[in-house]
């Protein structure tokens, strides 16, 4: 029994309530109302939690605090040790992250025959790839088209995403469905081949593609098994800590990072990508996220530090229904799935606060709101929520609906002894993407020669709210692209003989001592600070 | 927010939480017992590399083994949804090795000894259904290697489709078998003979390569802010 005694009273709140709520709509937000909701509640609205970058490409813009820290910090490789002369290996594509898109990236540049090193800090497939459980957007029918897929893609974005970049989304997915098709990826189908789709947020057709709830898991491990049985180097627990360039300031390789032999390796290579994911990690004020243990950021600290720019890094995606307790899986996704069926966010009172399948942002500023009003819920485990009503989709849609409608969610529930068909769940807003990233061009090239980035490290293509379904093919499509691009690059220096440099990162810390910068950590952090999943450690990296 | 703080007042009384003492690595350490053995770790101090992934059951990196008291049997699961116990004895397993296999899957066929000719050892399983006992996702993991014995590709596809790769299986087996990697084999083999292929995806590429959208695309590329407004606020939904 996880719900104590103490917890068990306040659920009797619930039930006292349940029949007078149920058939009844709460009424939806005013378009004022929701404004007002989202500038006083929202975080990306929280001013204070924001602050203006002291240096590099990005000077001045306004970009979360924890984003700030790592961005400001001092670099994590003694750049007084580098030695130009003294490279540890050499290749022609240089690929940082073992994700989806390093594994796309990587796939289409051996393809040209580019010798290509795959390094990541953790285990090759250890992203948040694997936990994408929804699906893949893709124009597949004949009612559906690139042409609607861009335009829903620009609405969700609010109209602020690179059209170039859309344009490379939407036209490269059906080719990109195919290529998984080839590579045997086990898409939910009918008998007659025809892929099943159904609708996402904000999309306009049907075109969510899906591996039963294992989608970007399925892809992941297919891409990874053709990535081994092709033998492209793949070292694993090697970070990259800071990138290198030549002579003429274009991008030449990298220092990588033994994380277990504590040994710093270099390697020069002619092009190299970054596919290091996001900054879920990083845990933006301080909330929980769904994102893997390896989103910290060390991407856009690296491509920061070499003078590429960041965009849209101002906002991040909220996902309204995080798990709050159990406590073994706080800020794991409770799929919007289980809105659709009818649990309602309720308040430590019993009462409805919010129309139950408002947008994402919106919802998720709502909970907030009812959390400052004091009508949250503390869990056994100490963390802050509100209830989400899940007893009332077996009312409204019979006895044994969650078992058959939501089975990942029922076990992962009961997993831990809590029975959401007949207690509710508590749930609270959980941070799950980074929206921005590093500006691409649409073949992933960056403003440094050399340089490509792809997958959520970079920005753009989703402006500034990212569609459900649009992350999985970015990281396919761009990846491809990136790796493509990267090896015909590759394959046209001749005579490859750069003169190392690390200039760079001394010349930002010259810079952060100048502005009376104090070393307190370094970056890239690599994996998240301690105390962020250790809430007995009260540390401060805040400056 | 001054109710922030009432909130925080409560939590004491709500904490009554109950604690265990928990080895690790031998060290006694004592902890809430709503922690997983992953938070265990980390409410002890340690900092997680190997057997540390996605924590939350999906990714298959954090297989685990323990003892509890004075039980003999060896426990195994994922790190990261696997309460912590009074008396347990933890430690983390590092990646569980698996023998390099190369295949080109263009040059494969589905046929009933395809996987056997690929995977010989899958012949020697002694049936002792270990690798179904440790599976942390309940999969029938002997049945699906005794399908794969006998070249039936979609039925291995179909009962490991929810395979994590986490290696538990392997670490288990007396008779050396990998079989989450004949499991990916059959998945693969299946999804590309023996399911038909997606026709309307083939037409749609088509279309899009003779450039039926390109005139669409570029009005839209061209547009300005209010125009796509009104275009999306109108668009049907299907």
């Amino acid at each position: 029994m996880t719900y104590t005694p103490a917890i068990r009273e306040l659920i009797k709140q619930v039930e006292v309530t349940r029949d007078s709520r149920l058939g009844k709509d709460f009424p939806r937000m005013t378009p004022q109302e929701k404004q007002e909701v989202l500038k006083n509640h929202h975080p990306d609205y929280i001013e204070n939690q924001f602050r203006q970058v002291k240096l590099g490409p990005n000077k001045g813009d306004r970009f979360p605090h924890e984003l700030c820290d790592v961005l400001e910090a001092y670099p994590r490789y003694e750049y007084n040790s580098f030695h130009a002369d003294q490279v540890d290996r050499k290749v022609d594509v240089l690929i940082i992250g073992g994700g989806g898109a390093g594994a796309a990236a990587a796939l289409l540049a051996h393809e040209q025959g580019a010798s290509v090193l795959i390094a990541t800090k953790l285990r090759f497939g250890d992203a948040n790839t694997v936990m994408a459980q929804g699906g893949i957007q893709a124009a597949s029918k004949p009612e559906d088209s690139p042409a609607i897929h861009y335009l829903d893609v620009l609405g969700g974005g609010h109209y602020y995403n690179i059209p170039e970049l859309v344009k490379a989304l939407v036209t490269d997915a059906p080719k990109v469905m195919q290529w998984l098709e080839d590579l045997g990826c086990m898409f939910d189908k009918l008998d007659d081949g025809t892929l099943q789709t159904i609708h996402g947020g904000g999309t306009s057709r049907k075109r969510m593609h899906s591996a039963r709830d294992y989608s970007g898991a399925e892809i992941m491990r297919t891409l990874r098994d053709e990535v081994l049985c092709r033998d492209i180097d793949v070292c694993e627990f090697s970070a990259a800590v800071e990138l290198l360039l030549d002579e003429k300031g274009r991008a030449a390789g990298a220092v990588m990072y033994n994380m277990e032999t504590d040994q710093y390796e270099v390697v020069q290579a002619k092009t190299v990508i970054l596919a290091t994911g996001g900054l879920g990690r990083l845990h933006i004020q301080d909330f929980p996220t769904s994102n893997h243990y390896g989103a910290t950021a060390d991407g856009l600290v690296m491509a920061y530090r070499v003078g590429a720019k960041l965009v849209f890094m101002d906002t991040i995606q909220y996902h309204p229904t995080g798990v709050s307790y159990p406590e073994q899986v706080a800020g794991f996704l409770v799929t919007e799935k289980v809105r659709s069926l009818g649990a309602t966010p309720v308040n430590i009172d019993g009462e409805q606060f919010v129309y139950h399948l408002e947008t994402r942002d919106v919802a998720t500023s709502a909970i907030i709101r009812e959390c400052t009003r004091g009508k949250g819920v503390i869990s056994p485990s100490g963390s802050l929520g509100v209830w989400l009503d899940s007893p009332l989709i077996e009312r409204i849609h019979g006895e044994g609906t969650i078992a058959r409608e939501l089975p990942a969610m029922f076990r992962q529930f009961t997993r831990f002894s809590v029975d959401m068909r007949k207690d509710p769940i508590l749930i609270y807003p959980t941070l799950h993407y980074q929206n921005g990233g590093v500006l691409i061009r649409d073949n992933g090239e960056t403003s440094v020669e050399n340089l490509y980035v792809a997958g959520e490290a970079s920005g753009g293509v989703h402006g500034r709210n990212r569609l459900m379904g649009n992350s999985l093919m970015d990281i396919l499509v761009f990846g491809r692209r990136a790796g493509l691009s990267a090896a015909e690059k590759a394959a046209s220096i001749k005579d490859f003989a750069p003169r190392l440099s690390i200039e760079h990162a001394k010349n930002f810390a010259e810079e952060l001592e100048s502005l009376g910068e104090v070393k307190t950590f370094t970056s890239p952090i690599l994996l998240p600070f301690k105390h962020r999943l250790n809430p007995n450690l009260k540390q401060e990296h805040r400056k | 927010m001054t109710d922030l703080n009432t909130l925080e007042d409560n939590k004491s009384s709500l904490l009554e939480r109950e604690t265990v003492e928990v080895y690790i690595m031998g060290k006694k350490y004592t902890m809430p017992n709503s922690l997983t053995v992953m938070k265990g770790f980390e409410y002890a101090g340690y900092t997680l590399l190997r057997g540390c992934g996605c924590r939350a059951g999906f990714c298959g990196a954090c297989a685990t083994v323990y003892r509890v008291g004075k039980n003999h049997e060896l426990k195994v699961g994922l790190a990261c949804q696997t309460k912590v116990e009074q008396e347990m004895y933890l430690t983390q397993i590092p990646f569980y090795p698996h023998h390099r296999v190369s295949y080109h899957l263009e040059e494969l066929r589905p046929t009933e000894d395809q996987v056997v000719e690929i995977y010989p050892e899958i012949n020697k399983c002694l049936g002792c259904n270990s690798c179904t006992n440790v599976c942390p996702q309940d999969l029938k993991v002997m049945k699906y290697i005794a399908h794969a014995i006998r070249g039936e590709v979609s039925m291995v596809a179909d009962e490991s489709f929810d395979c994590l790769m986490c290696g538990l299986c392997a670490s288990k087996c007396p008779a050396n078998i990998v079989q989450y990697k004949v499991a990916i084999l059959c998945r693969r083999l299946h999804s590309k003979y023996l399911v038909k292929k997606a026709e309307h995806l083939k037409r749609l590429s088509g279309r899009l390569e003779s450039g039926e959208f390109n005139a669409l695309l570029d009005e839209l590329m061209q547009a300005d802010k209010t125009t796509l407004a009104a275009k999306y606020n109108q668009r049907d939904i299907e």
